[in-house]
């Protein structure tokens, strides 16, 4: 027991895998007081109408995010790079199954 | 297996009854029989379905009145949740007490236009809660015991109440670790929620009695193999509930006898079940045979 009282609970992010096979998505945030209400609480808030099979929950805290000052030294780069897309390169004949 | 998609293995082709990829909701009692077994008396089947179709009926609504009340949206979902599994039940059941009985009702005439002294519900289902931690007890004594009443249900000669109690298990299972999971965040927080949560059990004490206590409609179903005689679920909830007080560092409920007399099972009730029908019955009184 603890004499100490909080009176609002850290926020969580959700990510619900749909089926096998698929990758966990995020589908929203939620608050709890620790890791097992917050399962339980995604399970009530996210998985009502049958969406998933598994569900991950992560303390928004430990997500480590970019900024949006960061936009451009992150992204722009890659934007006139079309060599890296597999399409750019025209397949000889002789390759089959792709 | 195809060389065209590496994943297609991977994949469920057969589920699309989830919503996210589909509308195609199962019924739960498609392909179930749905003739009486032979040597049971129908008017004991009807009635014992509504004993059960009740409790769920009314729990249901007193959960539905935490809706915009409870201390935290998440939980107020999760109650909402578990009110909408309950009146799952109840539609089963009533439907099946309709059938039964054979005299053109259905579930909306036996959920609407019947007396509190018509209800067959037990107590524990109509009392009102005093606070959060008042609705955690009673959840949590209310689902540890029918849990344990629906999984010895499944085995019901009954076709329909077996597919009630399989169906209803994976359901109370979640209302009963929900209910606990709380009984010991309660207990075992601070010394306020520790002694509302001790509170809590002390007022819903009385209360439990009366779930152990069988009716002679439910010993006479359970020994045609159709009902579960209740008194035989005392060993397996008394464990259960000294598993959970002591995870919650609670006392045992300091035990008062039941100050009503009379059983919810023949329609005795208090005044309170009488308040719930007013307002879940309101609408369907005024406008009799009325659709939205």
């Amino acid at each position: 027991m603890s004499d100490e009282i909080r009176h609002e609970w850290p926020l969580f992010e959700v990510f619900v895998r749909a089926k096998r096979g698929l990758n966990h998505v995020h589908v929203g945030s939620l608050r709890a007081a620790d890791h097992e209400m917050a399962l339980h609480h995604a399970r009530d808030l996210y998985t009502r109408r049958n969406e998933g099979v598994s569900i991950w929950v992560v303390r928004s805290d430990d997500v480590v995010s970019s900024g949006p000052a960061d936009k451009d030294a992150f992204f722009a780069p890659s934007g006139d790079k079309a060599y890296r897309h597999p399409t750019y390169y025209a397949i000889p004949d002789s390759v089959p199954h792709i | 297996m195809s060389f065209d998609d590496a994943y297609d293995a991977l994949t469920d082709h057969d589920d699309d009854t989830r919503w996210a990829y589909g509308t195609g909701f199962a019924d739960p009692l498609a392909g179930v029989a749905t003739e009486v077994p032979d040597g049971v008396d129908r008017t004991d089947l009807m009635t014992y379905c509504l004993m059960l179709g009740d409790d769920a009926l009314v729990m249901s609504h007193r959960l539905q009145q935490w809706v915009t009340r409870a201390p935290e949206l998440e939980d107020e979902l999760a109650l909402a949740n578990i009110g909408l599994d309950l009146l799952g039940q109840a539609r089963l059941l009533l439907t099946r007490a309709a059938e039964v009985e054979a005299a053109g009702r259905d579930e909306d005439t036996l959920a609407y236009l019947r007396g509190p002294a018509e209800f067959r519900n037990v107590r524990l289902a109509e009392r009102a809660d005093d606070d959060f931690a008042h609705l955690v007890a009673r959840l949590f004594v209310f689902a540890t015991w029918r849990l344990a009443l629906l999984d010895r249900l499944a085995a019901s000669r009954d076709p329909v109440l077996a597919a009630v109690g399989a169906k209803g298990v994976k359901e109370v299972t979640y209302h009963r670790d929900y209910a606990a999971g709380w009984v010991v965040r309660l207990g075992d927080g601070t010394a306020l929620s520790h002694d509302r949560m001790r509170a809590a059990l002390d007022a819903v004490a009385p209360l439990t009695d009366e779930l152990f206590q069988p009716h002679e409609i439910e010993l006479r179903l359970a020994a045609a193999g159709v009902a579960v005689d209740p008194s035989t679920l005392r060993p397996e909830f008394d464990d259960i509930l000294t598993q959970v007080r002591e995870a919650a560092s609670l006392p045992a409920p300091t035990h008062q006898p039941a100050s009503t007399s009379g059983s919810g099972r023949d329609g005795h009730h208090g005044a309170e079940l009488g308040e719930i029908l007013v307002e879940m019955q309101e609408l369907a009184r005024a406008t009799p045979g009325g659709v939205w």
